[in-house]
């Protein structure tokens, strides 16, 4: 199997993925209008300051829609895995996987809740997957 | 911009449509511009200004020998033809140029002369925050947020088979369409799985082709000998480049932007559009485009297809040519859906709606990343 796809970090988010090798979602909150916001930027996308910070999220999270893709991409593996969005508890949505969960449409039900688990691909990248909430 | 200013008065698919193996993408983008310069009796040497997406504007006018005193190279996907009808516009009635050509050409089967998808690498958005979850090109990518449109209106899976079983209907009626074999919604629910909860037929087939169009001003284009028709109204938007953070799951920033502009622009009331052509790269797109433009309420558009509104004899035809999933979709389809309202406004249509008048033609690029809209109308300002 080839070598999983991985994020290349740059300044901006940098941040987010040492949080992530460190255990912690990161997410960039306004000063001013306390907007939480994703993916990781110098700056607010609803009002423009530059006046942020980064603070550790509570991983909490609830699938928003997803599919199941059927057709494996190489670096994934054989077997059909879904690759989802989830809305995170502090407001911004982003993709991920499920796991600890079957693959299916039974097993996948919109809005039921999730935790984040990181998931150690290298030393320098681990990814944010989530699980059902226990 | 000003309504009925410009017109097109040049408009052509490829010669061949389907599998093209003989040409590669610049010469499908060449073939097509041929054959638009001759459906309305123009040289080379008689355009000024060029646009087109996937090559650039510079290989485009060289290849072909054009000096152009105006290039517009935007591209935003699959719409930046819609994109380039409206700068066009705006161009002309500026003076930047007199007569305008727009090509497409991609050799989405074939792959001759073709590079590859998502080439943004590791650091991009895109490399960062989704190619790490598995997204294996736009059938696992443009689907994501189909699932929380569903349950947010309390519909089934259904609702996505109907726009394919309406719309091949209509590509019977089309000599040139790759598909034309009547389909029931159970065809549609039991064939092939390829990304939950998307069915092979729900996916836009993958294709080779181009086509082209030439505008000039609505003054110029009465001297013409092919029937103008007239741009009554544009928009265009852009939202975002991850399937991810589309500000709502349940509908496009962008197209509700776009569309509101160019129906401000047009003057027009939804119930003066006599026919409408929605970008269907998968069988949700004209789901969220009837709701988006606002020829439907939010969550009501499968029942309004399901009802055949949008079939034969319908009120609202759509997807005439048989669209995405049945006629051709090289990539960027854009063009394929203008050149379709450019038939249906000149009355030559292979499945012509009778008396057309107004015609909505809505463009999707990347997914869900942008968009662009045109209404055209036949009538002499």
């Amino acid at each position: 199997m080839p070598p999983r796809m991985l994020p290349d970090p740059t300044p901006e988010t940098r941040h987010f993925w040492d949080g992530c090798r460190e255990g912690e979602l990161r997410l960039q909150r306004c000063s001013s209008c306390s907007e939480s916001y994703f993916p990781p930027r110098p700056f607010c996308p609803k009002c423009g300051s530059r006046d942020v910070e980064t603070y550790k999220a509570s991983g909490k999270a609830v699938l928003w829609s997803y599919v199941i893709n059927m057709r494996p991409r190489p670096d994934m593996g054989t077997e059909p895995y879904a690759i989802a969005v989830v809305k995170l508890d502090e407001g911004p949505t982003m993709m991920t996987n499920i796991v600890d969960c079957p693959q299916t449409p039974e097993a996948l039900q919109l809005d039921m809740p999730l935790q984040v688990s990181f998931s150690k691909q290298s030393d320098d990248i681990s990814l944010p997957l989530f699980a059902p909430a226990k | 911009m000003k309504q009925k200013s410009v017109a097109v008065v040049g408009a052509a698919e490829t010669t061949k449509m389907g599998v093209i193996p003989d040409l590669s993408t610049i010469g499908l983008h060449a073939d097509a511009a041929l054959n638009a310069l001759a459906d309305c009796g123009l040289k080379p040497s008689d355009i000024d200004g060029v646009a087109t997406a996937g090559i650039s504007p510079t290989e485009l006018a060289w290849y072909l020998g054009i000096k152009p005193t105006w290039a517009d190279g935007t591209q935003v996907g699959g719409c930046s033809f819609m994109l380039h009808v409206r700068h066009a516009a705006a161009a002309i009635n500026e003076g930047l140029c007199n007569t305008v050509l727009i090509t497409h050409g991609e050799s989405g089967k074939s792959r001759v002369g073709a590079g590859r998808f998502g080439g943004g690498g590791g650091s991009s958005l895109n490399g960062q925050f989704e190619m790490p979850y598995g997204p294996a090109g736009p059938p696992t990518m443009f689907t994501i947020p189909v699932l929380r449109y569903l349950k947010t209106y309390g519909l089934t899976e259904e609702a996505l088979a109907w726009p394919a079983v309406i719309q091949r209907e209509w590509a019977a009626k089309n000599p040139r369409s790759t598909f034309k074999d009547p389909i029931s919604v159970d065809d549609v629910m039991n064939s092939r799985m390829i990304a939950w909860p998307f069915r092979i037929l729900m996916c836009c087939l993958v294709t080779d082709g181009g086509g082209a169009l030439i505008l000039t001003s609505a003054e110029r284009a009465k001297d013409f000998p092919t029937k103008p028709v007239y741009v009554l109204g544009t928009g265009e938007s852009v939202e975002t480049p991850l399937i991810s953070q589309m500000y709502d799951a349940t509908s496009s920033t962008a197209f509700k932007i776009s569309g509101k502009k160019a129906f401000e622009e047009a003057g027009i009331k939804h119930a003066d559009v006599d026919h409408l052509m929605v970008y269907d790269a998968f069988a949700h797109l004209p789901l969220y485009g009837l709701e988006d433009l606002g020829f439907c309420k939010p969550g009501e558009a499968a029942d309004f297809i399901k009802e055949r509104n949008t079939a034969i004899g319908g009120k609202l035809p759509m997807n005439t040519n048989g669209g995405g999933l049945s006629y051709m979709h090289s990539g960027m389809y854009g063009m394929y859906a203008l050149q379709e309202s450019v038939r249906q406004m000149r009355g030559v249509a292979p499945a012509q709606v009778p008396g057309a008048k107004i015609s909505v033609c809505q463009g999707v690029g990347g997914m869900f990343g942008a968009a662009g809209t045109v209404i055209f109308s036949n009538e002499a300002p």
